[in-house]
């Protein structure tokens, strides 16, 4: 009974606890809630990935309606990857939130808070669930709508500036994506992706179909915050309250990705990619993004817009390995979404632990402050070394099949951007310790503590996940490369 | 006991052994011991390793297969064993030399120097035992990161920068070239397993091998071939002790380790001298031991002048590996153990003159040999194998060099050998010299100063008399070395 609708679960778990959660007493209790919630997902979503991971697909018609009439909840093994990356995430953010929040969010919006934390989640889930571009949509919308509401929650004024500003690129990119799903249905009658994808086969030379393509990937690349399309990013991941800032920038533009490739390989196909400009687009802006995005980063002052810059580099990366257009390529993506989350969450956790002990995570704030929080610092190193690409950790796995794609597309320029791009971590990542570590605390007054437990176990559970996953891979890179196979992404052509 | 798990226990007791020195950390003595019993338990691993590798047992162990195909594998073999045994026995005498100097110099944050300490030795030995270049790849970075606390120990400006160029440029070759050339290893076999007679070979264009090899040799940063050696200068800022075992011996013969590996293993001799791929790079060698040799003369401090000398030695061991005949080999390997035993007792007299006289500049230095008869005796012993000359160890290892570069038929470099020698005499002797026959320009300072702490001439004592008996007696390294330039 369980196993024939767990895709649906999935999704209709949370939405039924998000208005629950609302009307509950201010106090523990929405936390409470939410946890068990977001911890029965992360068991459904590991349910759903075990039955997919040998290859299998899973096919859901909601309400009984056959597909492609209905909406159909298709899941393979890329779909199960990321809804188990969505709901680890939240699960592992909720034990972080209780503090942090508690401080963050008055009193009387904790309810309120909790709730619309679980809509953002159905969203990303349903994103990661449904076969139906239009179904997507909705979602898509459910967790822009979320966020913004989130970021807003912050606790400087600047917050809704923030808010606002991503409120307005968002919808400018749903927008565009919603122009672009209406054009294919104009011309196809259908929405679902697979029936789709067959449908285009014979019209892909169309006006309309390029024209619809382009202004979905326009949308989606302003969601994922592609190079030059990132102006919105630094300020949302930096205003928002912290436990948000770990858990948009673990899943939100890993969604993102993921719609991209679906939208390009599953939708699309490999051939129409190479034929159009996209690949070429692709690696030009990605190329850019990496060297830019590292650089802005390297002169940022503040601690959490200079892991947004990075995660603009990072996601160049993942950008990188579409434009590559090879079955390396995406592994080396998809891996990289998984691997990056698990980074960039440690961080973005690290970095709101010393924004609970010190108020702002400015870099003049935190001067010395590695040494008075031994292991917040550490965790901010290993996982640096993540970011970096360092043997043994999660982001040298990413690293890795990134650099062979490019061997293998014989694109050496792309390779020694991927190494640069490596180096200019180094740069950044190594100024933020040296700070944390080398430079005298600026107030002497000042006696900090290491961050509490419930801040330093989640942090370093996914610090035990980084190196794990750069060790046994046999998840990440298994399963991607199983996601890849069926993408059927056609070999590169010498 | 099982084999592979003697190998096993090599690399994780020093990681185990951190524990133990972190919930120690108020009882200084006892902290201590958990070093010196984790260095005691690892050497007589390693001599047990070692013995069971003589007796001809197969040592290779799986541990996970991170990527397909690719293992986490250690595996012994004699470059490896020779390099695993010069590094255990040398950090039971370091252990015993960093007590003395630490305590004497009322070090603070000792737990953290002895906990990373640790953590280096451990990944030096899963260097020593990677059984693929994988393998080899991820301690070579572990280690580079392990040891960026140690440079940076002091925690001021000066330590602080010192520790940014080394980890600067370490980094930097090895991620931007060293992994690029294992990645194009990778793409173009399909592997990365350490075989005799290389992998390459029938796989590659040997146009190409040139370059790849390039960026193996310059990617290996531990190597300090020039123009990439001036993290070993800036690593100069870190305590003695880790200059000693760490700057004279675990990095950087991990690195000309590493070289070695990639020469006999992944390209294969034949291959190289039938490609013609260090053609062109030997200058690149040669050149180093010159011009190392030269800046090493300008430096009037002494931990200086060390560290360039290391860079010229380097040097030597680099040219062994390019030169790719047996005898150059031999050389190659055997002088990784020669000048490891030979340069850290120069490091322990320059620590010892440190911690009891106060004094880092040579030209200080008048007249304390006459006070510190030991220090500056195990320096002038230290000094002799260095520059060859028997009856002492370092004479082995520069004749097979000097017969490599006559086989290879490079008698331009044979000059370059030679004239280098005479260079080592130049900048190494005038310490000793000044020490004992120099006169203080400030006679009443000199009464005042006495010899190091005890525990630090132990530990110089030891090094030295190593130095001498390896003349008499280098079996083991020259058994070992001799099984590594054969296995071509």
């Amino acid at each position: 009974m369980i196993e024939q609708n767990l895709s649906l679960l999935l999704v209709v778990l949370p939405l039924l606890a998000a208005p629950v959660t609302a009307i509950l007493p201010q106090g523990k209790a929405p936390w409470l809630l939410t946890l068990i919630t977001t911890w029965l997902c992360l068991i459904l979503a590991s349910w759903q990935l075990s039955l997919v991971t040998d290859g299998s697909v899973i096919s859901y018609a909601l309400g009984g309606w056959a597909p492609p009439w209905g909406i159909e909840y298709r899941i393979d093994a890329m779909n199960a990857l990321v809804a188990l990356l969505i709901s680890g995430i939240a699960a592992i953010t909720l034990p972080y939130a209780l503090h942090t929040v508690e401080k963050e969010i008055p009193r009387h919006q904790l309810s309120l808070f909790y709730a619309v934390f679980l809509l953002c989640l159905v969203g990303l889930l349903g994103i990661a669930q449904t076969g139906d571009v239009f179904n997507l949509f909705v979602f898509l919308e459910i967790s822009s709508l979320s966020s913004y509401v989130l970021i807003a929650m912050g606790e400087q004024r600047r917050a809704l500036t923030a808010a606002f500003q991503y409120l307005i690129m968002g919808s400018i990119g749903a927008t565009f994506l919603l122009i672009g799903i209406g054009l294919l249905f104009v011309e196809t009658g259908t929405l679902n992706m697979l029936d789709l994808h067959e449908r285009l086969q014979p019209i892909m030379h169309h006006r309309t179909v390029h024209t619809g393509f382009a202004f979905i990937v326009v949308g989606i690349a302003l969601k994922l915050a592609l190079f030059p399309l990132h102006l919105w990013l630094p300020n949302a991941y930096k205003y928002s309250p912290s436990a948000i800032s770990v858990f948009l920038a673990a899943t939100a533009t890993k969604v993102a990705v993921y719609i991209m490739l679906r939208m390009v390989f599953t939708v699309f196909s490999t051939d129409f990619v190479r034929a159009t400009p996209t690949d070429h687009i692709f690696l030009l802006l990605g190329v850019f993004g990496v060297i830019l995005a590292s650089i802005a980063a390297i002169y940022q002052t503040d601690m959490k817009r200079l892991l947004a810059y990075s995660s603009i580099a990072q996601i160049s990366y993942m950008v990188l390995g579409m434009g590559l257009a090879s079955a390396l390529g995406v592994t080396a993506t998809l891996v990289h979404v998984f691997n990056h989350a698990l980074m960039k969450g440690a961080l973005f956790m690290a970095a709101g632990a010393l924004v609970y002990r010190v108020g702002s995570s400015q870099f003049k704030k935190l001067d010395g402050l590695g040494r008075h929080m031994p292991w917040t610092f550490a965790a901010i190193f290993i996982a640096g070394l993540s970011l970096i690409g360092i043997p043994g950790t999660a982001g040298f796995i990413s690293k890795w099949y990134l650099v062979l794609a490019a061997i293998e597309h014989q694109s050496w320029l792309i390779a020694l951007v991927i190494l640069l791009g490596s180096l200019l971590t180094v740069v950044y990542m190594w100024k933020l310790v040296e700070l944390l570590f080398f430079r005298p605390i600026t107030d002497p007054a000042l006696t900090v503590t290491e961050a509490p437990a419930w801040l330093l176990l989640p942090m370093w559970t996914l610090i035990i996940a980084n190196i794990y996953f750069g060790i046994n891979t046999e998840l990440t890179v298994g399963v991607a490369e199983t996601a890849v196979n069926l993408l059927g992404i056609a070999a590169i052509h010498e | 006991m099982n084999d592979q798990v003697l190998i096993l226990l090599a690399v994780a007791l020093p990681f185990a052994s951190v524990a133990g020195i972190l919930l120690l950390a108020r009882w200084p003595n006892l902290r201590e011991a958990v070093t010196l019993t984790t260095a005691a338990a690892v050497c007589a691993i390693v001599i047990t390793v070692f013995s069971r590798f003589h007796e001809g047992a197969l040592m290779a162990v799986d541990i996970v297969e991170t990527l397909p195909g690719l293992f986490i594998r250690f595996e012994v073999e004699p470059l490896g064993m020779l390099f695993a045994l010069i590094v255990g026995v040398l950090w039971l005498i370091t252990s015993i030399y960093s007590i003395g100097y630490m305590r004497g110099h009322n070090d603070p944050n000792q737990t953290r120097f002895y906990a990373m300490f640790a953590i280096a030795i451990g990944s030096t030995l899963g260097t020593a035992f990677a059984g693929n270049l994988f393998t080899l790849f991820v301690w070579y970075e572990i280690l580079t990161i392990s040891t960026y606390p140690l440079v940076a120990h002091a925690g001021t400006d000066r330590a602080r920068l010192g520790a940014r160029t080394y980890v600067g440029i370490l980094l930097a070759t090895s991620i931007g070239l060293q992994l690029l050339a294992i990645l194009v290893t990778y793409a173009v076999t399909g592997s990365l397993d350490f075989r005799e007679g290389g992998i390459l070979a029938g796989k590659l264009d040997p146009a190409w091998a040139g370059l790849l090899y390039a960026l193996f040799i310059f990617g290996i940063g531990k190597a300090a071939v020039m123009p990439f050696h001036r993290w070993l200068p800036a690593a100069m800022v870190a305590p003695t002790p880790v200059s000693a075992l760490l700057h004279a011996v675990a990095v950087v013969k991990a690195g000309v380790f590493t070289v070695l590996k990639v020469t006999i293993y992944i390209f294969g001799t034949d291959f190289i001298t039938s490609s013609g791929a260090s053609d062109w790079l030997i200058w690149f060698a040669g050149g180093t031991i010159l011009l190392a040799s030269l800046v090493a003369m300008t430096q009037d401090n002494l931990k200086l002048r060390l560290a360039y000398s290391t860079v010229s030695q380097l040097g030597y061991i680099v040219l062994g590996a390019l030169l790719a005949t047996n005898m150059s080999l031999l050389g190659g390997a055997l002088h990784i153990s020669m000048h490891a035993f030979a340069k850290i007792t120069l490091f322990f007299a320059a620590g010892a003159i440190l911690v009891a006289a106060r004094k880092s500049d040579i030209s200080d230095m008048d007249g304390l040999g006459r006070v510190m008869p030991i220090t500056f005796g195990a320096f002038l012993i230290g000094s002799l194998s260095i520059i060859g000359l028997p009856p002492f160890g370092g004479m082995w290892s520069k004749w097979y060099l000097a017969m490599g570069t006559v086989e290879a038929g490079q008698w331009l470099l044979l000059t370059v050998l030679l004239l280098s020698s005479l260079l080592n005499i130049a900048y190494l002797l005038p310490v000793p010299v000044r020490g004992f026959f120099g006169k203080a320009g400030d006679g009443t300072t000199v009464t005042r100063i006495k010899e190091a702490p005890a525990s630090c001439l132990i530990a110089m004592i030891i090094t030295s008399l190593a130095c001498l008996f390896l003349f008499f007696y280098p079996d083991p390294f020259y058994e070992l070395a001799m099984n590594t330039a054969g296995a071509r």
